[in-house]
């Protein structure tokens, strides 16, 4: 458990802002209400992930969670704080160190009919990238693509085959043997079952947790299935519109929730054992991030909200060891 | 086994595709019956034909697809039999649909109240002001604050769970004998979805409108519904109350689905998963359709079994069925 922090994030932001365009300008001179729009779409977010955990991240629609994964990932840029890998900061990192460190990090993803290049062969999908990265020759091509395959459970002799004649689970395979072969030691899924079935997404969670012991992988788990989550999570983080409200071990957070978000979300899970009984409601929709209600994000829908949460952010702090909340319940 | 005849009962329907590449048997031969104010869960993944068999009571089966063969009784008149008035007649009025994606079944450049007044005056003869009376009612029957202005609010700015819900309130506007709810709540966040569900469990326990709920979800169907189908490939493979089936599962591919499901396993434990996958409905091979996938397949699956009375109270489809005192959880 004490593992070095493989990465570490601090304070990072996103915010995503849209700019006036010139009537907009206009209009704004002549005191039309016009103003310009920004979504924090992640505000001031703390995450350590240590080698060999795997974390789950999880959140509803307009949280962050996808946001903070492509951050992660370096696909997206934080506006600001810094990303920590292995101690240190990947913005102080140049020309091949900063690719090398790039290519450890990768990425599968939600929709694997869109994730896909429809117009290129399996095997150019999963062996391009070594390829250009030079970290294989030509004559050890076809070895090396027939073995990411197998690894990912796709028989190699359709390597000359495109995307569309694969199914969903076979294709989010292929995704997987795509973000392996350039032998990543950090993989972020980003809602990589949802699309599934629930018999391939079994299959498909056997097989990240297979991977995870053969190449003693490291996971940033990204889903809105709280099921999924909890069983292949050893740390959770619950997100709710782009703050961290909730972090502790997978057991302490199903068991012993903190945050009444937290309870609220659990509560709202429906369970194979749980029959014929009255579905509980969390009141209230999921504000827009544009415009989030100010002090604590969840006061609107808490039943147990008071003055202090309409005005005061609540920070996220230890309340128990192993548990962060926040939320300013614990201080009475 | 009911004292009242059942809202609806479907036997031996079969819905087939009669496409170039051949004849795709996406509903064939599928029996079951809906009691009053009950919930039927119909569960399957994806091409189990469920869909396909909400899509083929409600007699909106697209060419080249067609009822084969088979009977839909319901409230005694079989809607295979029905000519499109006919039809066109109860649909929206006696027999309701709710589909996945309600930015899809709504018009997003009409507002709300002319898409409702539209739907109450297309089966009742009211005047204008009563019918919007009555959509301001039902929208208000399904928890959407404030439904006065509301109805002059476009679908594009409703959020996505509020736009289930005006999809809702427009299958219950005419009181609905039975409600087909094709996956309504499976796009939505958890939270919307409770919500949902509740809204959905009371309306039913209310006005005893009876409803199939078509989902791959079983955690859903295990809260909501009373009676489960399970499908695969175009047929129903076990049926019985939800409680039964899903405490101990006759058929291996129930078997195996609830033993997919996550937080049935022991965490970080590999989950018990079905190889393979779902086999194509071109040419679906001689006998079991799940035989090709199942741990208990012998000789005796290259015949077709029949969907029979293995417990009192139970069907199932299998030669092999899990007979065995169910494991310990």
């Amino acid at each position: 458990m004490n593992a070095a922090p493989m990465l570490e994030l601090r304070d990072i932001t996103r915010r995503f802002e849209k700019k006036l365009d010139f009537a907009g300008r206009i209009a704004q001179r002549l005191g039309a209400p016009v103003r310009e729009e920004v979504v924090h779409a992640v505000d001031r977010v703390n995450l350590t992930v240590r080698k060999g955990e795997v974390v789950g991240l999880v959140g509803e629609s307009g949280c962050g969670k996808s946001t903070l994964g492509r951050m992660v990932a370096g696909i997206l840029p934080p506006t600001e704080g810094t990303i920590l890998r292995d101690g240190r900061d990947i913005k102080a990192l140049t020309g091949a160190e900063a690719r090398q460190m790039k290519l450890r990090t990768q990425m599968i993803f939600q929709d694997p009919y869109a994730s896909l290049n429809p117009r290129m062969r399996v095997q150019d999908i999963v062996g391009e990238a070594p390829r250009v990265h030079g970290l294989l020759d030509g004559a050890a091509f076809d070895d090396y693509v027939d073995e990411q395959m197998r690894r990912a459970g796709l028989d190699p002799t359709f390597k000359r085959r495109y995307p569309h004649q694969f199914s969903g689970g076979q294709r989010q395979r292929i995704g997987i043997a795509r973000a392996l072969a350039v032998k990543p030691d950090f993989i972020v899924c980003d809602e990589a079952v949802a699309a599934l079935d629930v018999s391939i997404q079994a299959q498909i969670l056997n097989l990240f947790m297979r991977l995870r012991r053969e190449l003693d992988l490291t996971y940033l788990f990204i889903s809105h299935d709280l099921g999924v989550v909890e069983h292949l999570s050893d740390r959770v983080v619950i997100m709710y519109l782009g703050r961290v409200v909730e972090e502790a071990d997978t057991e302490t957070v199903f068991r012993r929730p903190n945050h009444p978000y937290t309870r609220s979300l659990l509560d709202s899970v429906p369970r194979i054992e749980n029959r014929k009984r009255a579905f509980s409601v969390v009141k209230g929709e999921i504000p827009s991030p544009i415009n989030p209600p100010a002090g604590c994000h969840f006061h609107p829908r808490c039943p147990l909200a008071t003055e202090r949460c309409r005005v005061e952010v609540p920070k996220l702090r230890e309340v128990a060891p192993g548990q962060r909340s926040a939320c300013h319940l614990n201080d009475q | 086994m009911n004292m009242t005849a059942p809202t609806l009962e479907v036997r031996d329907l079969k819905t087939h595709f009669f496409t170039r590449a051949g004849v795709v048997k996406a509903v064939d031969g599928v029996s079951f019956s809906v009691g009053r104010g009950k919930v039927m869960g119909l569960v399957g993944e994806s091409g189990s034909g469920k869909s396909v068999t909400g899509f083929s009571i409600i007699g909106l089966v697209d060419p080249p697809g067609r009822i084969a063969g088979g009977s839909i009784l319901f409230q005694g008149r079989d809607l295979a039999k029905l000519s499109e008035e006919e039809m066109r007649d109860l649909r929206g009025n006696r027999i309701a649909m709710i589909f996945q994606d309600p930015m899809m079944t709504l018009n997003p450049v009409l507002r709300i109240d002319t898409q409702m007044i539209e739907t109450v005056l297309a089966h009742k003869k009211v005047s204008k002001e009563e019918a919007r009376q009555r959509a301001r009612d039902t929208l208000g029957m399904v928890g959407i604050p404030s439904p006065d202005e509301r109805l002059k609010a476009y679908p594009h700015q409703f959020s996505g769970g509020m736009r289930q819900r005006v999809a809702i309130a427009i299958a219950l506007l005419h009181e609905p004998q039975l409600i087909i709810a094709d996956e309504p709540t499976t796009a939505l966040d958890v939270t919307i979805q409770g919500q949902i569900l509740a809204e959905v469990q009371k309306l039913c326990a209310t006005t005893g409108t009876s409803m199939i709920w078509i989902t791959h979800d079983l955690s859903v169907v295990a809260g909501l519904a009373d009676d489960i189908a399970v499908m695969y490939a175009g047929r129903i493979v076990e049926k019985g109350v939800v409680g039964e089936v899903l405490d101990r599962p006759l058929h291996p591919y129930t078997h195996g689905l609830i033993g997919s499901v996550p937080s049935r396993n022991k965490r970080g434990e590999a989950l018990r998963q079905i190889p393979g996958m779902t086999p194509s409905l071109l040419n679906l091979p001689p006998g079991c359709a799940f035989r090709s996938r199942c741990p208990r397949a012998s000789e005796a699956c290259l015949t077709e079994p029949l969907l029979a009375e293995i417990l009192p109270g139970r069907e199932a489809r299998c030669v092999h069925p899990h007979l065995e005192a169910p494991e310990a959880a």
